[in-house]
């Protein structure tokens, strides 16, 4: 029953690095870029979603709109004022500007909402766990709804990028920029539409991570971004499937780690993961081949 | 007949080498015109310069009669011209079927349908294949795919660049043979080839493209007939 339980826990924690994979590999797969500053929008997202709810006094599920809607405005001006501007200048002075963007949305979070630890109230509170095997196994509510909202994200997005105009216009781009233009697809536009969406997904993730896990700090996104990026290498960066399955298993290994072997090892059990994976393939999971062009 | 491109004095520079150096042509209304011309001549970087991916640093690109020279890569289709890219560069990961869809990006709603039966009926093969992976095809089955995309817009400009590179040559007649009939069925095309003889034989005007520089212009027949072109691009 404990196995049951704890799995159940790992793959709530591995929704959200689902979730907040699928920004990192969606953005990377467009725009070739890893945005290290991901993990610190949910942080962001977090804390407007915890104002609203605290000094404003919204209810949880407003809160959590205002704060997607928050990231994903703030994730098209980053991409606009930061990456764009350096669009076609090399990969290292890119990754160079997500680091300090990252630096520099923590020391806004610190100056802003300082270095306190605040509680961040569930975005469930009130509701009952869902009790089985005559209440041997538990359900929270964070980890239902955690679970059963990456699964609607995971359908949604699928039939997004597959179904409909813009979706085909990220894949188009993301496969080939310039064979993109010359279809008409603007670039540009499919960029910011992609770091909307990601931002977007990251406010989610953070809402639900710290619902289950109340701690909100300044640096509450680093370790979950680190995460949620090794789930996308895990599962192939640029592959969508890749970042959900790779978020799922590192989740799960994460919370098997803590429960069977050794909680301070935990962290050292998941990136021993990825190296193994690394080693054996590449490419991660789901990845592809990549074909220098000649 | 009119004028459909004139291209006039455009410099284009990759960093610090200077690519193209003062190229001017034109294209007149339901031409076949080649640019032929050895590797790294700058034919591709022409066609690119044309559909905005590359900018010049002088002169001006005219499409039937308007400037665009300034006008950005994405809003150059919809203009009219279509540009099928060297390397054909066909979406790999979509379908036949997608890819053909990506190629209407700015079509209307309702010319899409019409368009893809259109370019089913001059490609065959690609109505068997619509629900295939792009990646799978052979060679030349991404050729015309690369082509039915480009005409999935309607353009009254079609550039082809390279497009019998790496085929077979009873791929190259097939393919020679499809260009010749969009442009009977009144599409304007602008080529670029490596296979000077192939392209010599449909085009109406030539011109030849030397280390950034026209060197040569004239009929296709002329320049085929011409002893410099014999000796540099139709082996002797």
């Amino acid at each position: 029953m404990n196995m049951i339980n704890s799995l159940i826990s790992g793959l709530s924690l591995g929704s959200v690095y689902s979730i907040i994979a699928l920004g990192y590999t969606m953005v990377y797969g467009i725009s070739k870029m890893l945005n290290f500053a991901h993990g610190d929008i949910i942080m962001v997202g977090s804390y407007i979603s915890f104002c609203l709810t605290t000094y404003v006094g919204m209810p949880g599920w407003a809160a959590l709109i205002g704060a997607v809607a928050v990231c994903t405005v703030l994730g098209i001006v980053i991409e606009r004022l930061a990456y764009r501007p350096l669009r076609g200048t090399g990969s290292l002075s890119v990754l160079i500007t997500a680091i300090g963007v990252s630096y520099f949305l923590q020391n806004m979070a610190l100056l802003v909402w300082g270095a306190n630890p605040r509680v961040f109230k569930s975005l469930f509170k009130g509701l009952e766990p869902i009790r089985l095997a005559e209440g041997q196994i538990i359900i929270t509510a964070e980890s239902f709804f955690t679970i059963i909202v990456c699964v609607v994200i995971m359908v949604g997005l699928t039939l997004f990028v597959h179904k409909s105009k813009a979706g085909k216009a990220m894949r188009a781009v993301s496969e080939d920029n310039g064979a993109a233009q010359l279809m008409g697809i603007n670039v540009n536009q499919s960029i910011s539409l992609t770091f909307a969406i990601g931002s977007g997904l990251a406010a989610v993730a953070g809402v639900l991570m710290c619902s289950a896990y109340p701690v909100l700090m300044p640096t509450t996104g680093a370790m979950p971004g680190i995460k949620a990026f090794t789930a996308a290498v895990l599962g192939g960066i640029g592959s969508i499937p890749g970042a959900m399955v790779g978020g799922l298993i590192l989740g799960t290994i994460e919370i098997f780690s803590r429960a069977y072997i050794s909680t301070e090892l935990s962290d050292a059990i998941v990136f021993a993961c990825l190296v193994i994976v690394l080693l054996v393939k590449p490419t991660g999971l789901f990845g592809k081949k990549i074909s220098e062009k000649v | 007949m009119g004028t459909v491109l004139t291209v006039d004095n455009i410099n284009v520079y990759y960093g610090a080498i200077h690519a193209i150096k003062g190229i001017s042509f034109e294209v007149n209304k339901g031409e076949i015109v080649t640019l032929i011309g050895a590797n790294g001549a700058g034919k591709s970087t022409t066609l690119h310069t044309v559909s905005g991916l590359l900018r010049s640093k002088t002169g001006d690109i005219k499409f039937l009669g308007k400037s665009i020279a300034k006008t950005p890569a994405h809003k150059i289709v919809a203009k009219g011209i279509s540009h099928v890219p060297e390397g054909r560069r066909v979406f790999q990961e979509m379908t036949v079927r997608e890819n053909l869809e990506m190629g209407a990006f700015i079509t209307k709603a309702d010319k899409v349908k019409p368009n893809v039966e259109y370019v089913y009926e001059q490609f065959p093969r690609l109505k068997e294949r619509k629900s295939q992976i792009a990646g799978t095809l052979s060679g030349g089955e991404q050729q015309m795919l690369a082509m039915g995309r480009a005409l999935m817009s309607n353009p009254q400009l079609l550039m082809l660049d390279e497009p019998s590179m790496g085929l077979a040559p009873i791929l190259v007649d097939q393919i020679f043979e499809i260009i010749r009939n969009l442009n009977k069925s009144g599409t304007t095309i602008l080529l670029v080839e490596q296979n000077a003889n192939m392209a010599l034989s449909i085009a109406d005007r030539a011109y030849v493209i030397e280390t950034g520089r026209i060197t040569l212009s004239g009929s296709g027949e002329e320049l085929a007939k011409s002893e410099k072109v014999r000796k540099a691009y139709l082996g002797g």
